[in-house]
């Protein structure tokens, strides 16, 4: 072994430590909090059987249109864990395909929203006092001058009721919070001396905007997304409790509870253990939310 | 006082997002496909009739054409007609609103006080078990959607344990007040008719918790993590210095202070709170504005839609200037007119 190969692996060994050992804090500062590991696990847990739901869950063919009438309303046993629906189809099996839809609804809110908020935010935040300012943020104060689900109904209505436009309806929703939050950072940002610097050197509008006031914007912006997350689905689950969300035979969380109070109290379990799937998926992503909020932000207790 | 002015502005910049809400309606009602006219007179009515009434709404016309017609009506108290119920949106306003309106009052009163009480106990009992459930309790009062808190009260007091009701406003054996402002407990308060004032009362307790709970919890960990964090100024330490109680110096010098993020935070939880009050208005069969609201979108009364959406925005902008007054007179930094944010 010559020495020059030693030299390069223990360089490769330290980087590995150093990587670790961030790594080592960022879990101990996200541990700390037992209630983040809580939630974590939560989250995990829901992840996992959402994508798995195929292979896991007892009846895969009741999350569509299925019907078994003999079996209607079987109440919580060993064979239908959690019961049975009006039409004999395991809410087990339901819950956990609808989980799906409730994942991947922050999934394209959140990834549609946040792009498009903060494009727009640092924009506005660049071109602070003029009339592109004035006009994205005023744009900005309108759509924030209706209460969240208000808006997100108002939307929803007027469209085809289905997946798809209450993912629409939750998006305009969402994106005037990261572009009054980006714009915030970006305005203060603006007048660094770092991006005075490359303005004076003649750097590119663009490489201003994207290289050097982007990164130093996103860190309350990344919080923000780990806190929204349950916001996402509280929101959608309160569309699709009136409806507006995604059509039966295709399960969703809020559907099934608006759906199953009709059957209350002596079937209780239809509408029961899909409102304690929506509490538990929300608290975990809370809880998550709250633990990474704690990880990237330095803060005085 | 520099007051005046914040407030001044505070009102017309909540007059032009109201003005940009009714463009945003406006252009949201005409996203629907299909054609206004046919949809509001029915599939079977005549030809010449429906041609009659695009000429009589100025369907014809330009989109901005049609939106000057349309927000002069409004302005002048006329959102046109409803689909649904067949008569003037203002009037289905007029008789729905108060019920919102008091059903909204009491939960955010609700809100405030047993806000500030938990996160203040939790503060003074910092670490300590009281803290623990109370931020525990929060958790889960955030977690939980309020129209699945309603319906868990309505299996709870509906079936198993029916001490209170669970549907209206007041019991069909009740004697209802004669309608001066519209809510219950107010009018039969001014008429002296107790009967009616404690049935009223029973009826609004499940869907106000179901209201305010979240807000509760968003509320009261905000005011906990603002009075720890002031815990330790100087100010108190020099209070206590001059042997001022214990909870005196906490309840008294340290609360008003630390109110203040609680206050300004509040115009988002009463935000949450109206828009609940959609379904919670749906679950407990509350006749009021909101759960008309609902009606009208699953029946795409464009109408009254947008009727309902403006008056939510006025609301909206009504309780934030609200905010802010209250944020202003907590902080001497505003009030004396180092306005933030100018």
């Amino acid at each position: 072994m010559n020495i020059e190969s030693l030299k390069t692996n223990s360089i490769v060994v330290f980087q590995r430590v150093k990587f670790l050992e961030r790594i080592g804090k960022l879990w101990y500062k996200f541990s700390r909090n037992k209630l983040s590991v809580v939630g974590l696990i939560l989250v995990l847990l829901v992840v996992f059987s959402a994508i798995l739901a195929p292979w896991i869950v007892p009846y895969p063919q009741h999350a569509g249109a299925f019907v078994d009438f003999d079996n209607g309303f079987s109440p919580p046993s060993g064979r239908y864990l959690f019961g049975t629906d009006a039409f004999g189809r395991d809410v087990l099996s339901r819950i956990i395909f609808a989980f799906r839809g409730a994942l991947l609804m922050p999934v394209v809110v959140l990834g549609i929203a946040v792009p498009i908020g903060v494009f727009l935010g640092m924009f506005a935040g660049y071109f602070k006092n003029t009339r592109i300012d004035t006009l994205i943020m005023r744009m900005t104060d309108i759509f924030l001058g209706l209460p969240p689900l208000i808006l997100a109904l108002a939307i929803a209505s007027v469209l085809e009721p289905n997946m798809t436009n209450s993912m629409i309806a939750v998006t305009m929703v969402y994106w005037p919070w990261y572009c009054r939050l980006t714009y915030g950072m970006a305005s203060s940002v603006h007048n660094e001396y770092f991006v005075i610097a490359s303005e004076l050197t003649g750097a590119s509008r663009f490489h201003i905007l994207f290289r050097e006031m982007l990164p130093n914007c996103l860190s309350p912006v990344f919080t923000k997304m780990a806190l929204d997350v349950g916001w996402v689905i509280l929101l959608s689950a309160s569309l699709s409790f009136v409806g507006l969300g995604e059509q039966p035979p295709t399960p969703a969380l809020g559907q099934m509870v608006s759906d199953g109070s009709k059957y209350l109290p002596e079937q209780w379990w239809v509408a029961i253990f899909p409102a304690l799937a929506i509490v538990l998926v929300i608290l975990g992503f809370n809880l998550l939310g709250d633990g990474i909020r704690d990880m990237l932000e330095i803060r005085s207790d | 006082m520099k007051l005046g002015p914040f407030i001044l502005r505070r009102i017309f910049l909540s007059l032009f997002v109201l003005f940009g809400l009714s463009i945003l309606i406006f252009l949201l009602a005409r996203v629907v496909p299909g054609d206004p006219a046919r949809m509001a007179l029915g599939p079977r009515a005549p030809q010449e009739v429906v041609d009659q009434y695009r000429e009589e709404m100025h369907l014809n016309e330009s989109i901005p054409v049609q939106y000057y017609y349309w927000i002069k009506g409004i302005i002048a108290g006329d959102f046109g007609k409803s689909l649904m119920s067949r008569r003037a949106v203002i009037d289905d306003i007029k008789e729905y609103f108060p019920a919102t309106m008091e059903l909204v009052i009491f939960a955010g009163v609700l809100m405030a006080v047993f806000a500030i009480a938990l996160g203040s106990l939790a503060a003074r009992y910092k670490d300590t078990l009281v803290d623990g459930l109370i931020r525990l309790g929060a958790y889960f009062g955030i977690a939980i959607p309020s129209f699945v808190l309603a319906v868990i009260f309505v299996l709870i007091f509906g079936y198993f344990w029916p001490v209170l009701p669970v549907f209206g406003r007041l019991s069909y054996n009740v004697v209802a007040p004669p309608t001066i402002t519209g809510l219950l407990t107010l009018d039969s308060i001014l008429t002296g008719n107790w009967a009616a004032f404690w049935d009223a009362i029973k009826h609004l307790i499940l869907p106000v918790t179901a209201l305010a709970i979240a807000g509760i919890a968003q509320e009261a960990r905000i005011t906990r993590a603002s009075m720890v964090e002031n815990l330790h100024k100087d100010f108190l330490a020099a209070e206590r210095g001059y042997g001022i109680p214990e909870r005196k110096v906490i309840f008294k010098y340290l609360l008003k202070p630390s109110l203040i993020p609680t206050v300004s935070v509040m115009g988002l939880d009463l935000a949450g709170m109206i828009g609940n009050a959609f379904l919670v208005e749906l679950i407990f069969g509350w006749p009021g504005i909101s759960r008309y609201g609902i009606m009208v979108m699953l029946r795409k009364d464009l109408n009254a839609i947008s009727a309902v959406v403006i008056l939510f925005g006025a609301v909206f902008v009504l309780m934030n200037i609200l905010v802010d007054i209250i944020v202003a007179y907590l902080d001497p930094r505003i009030r004396m007119g180092n306005v933030r944010g100018t």
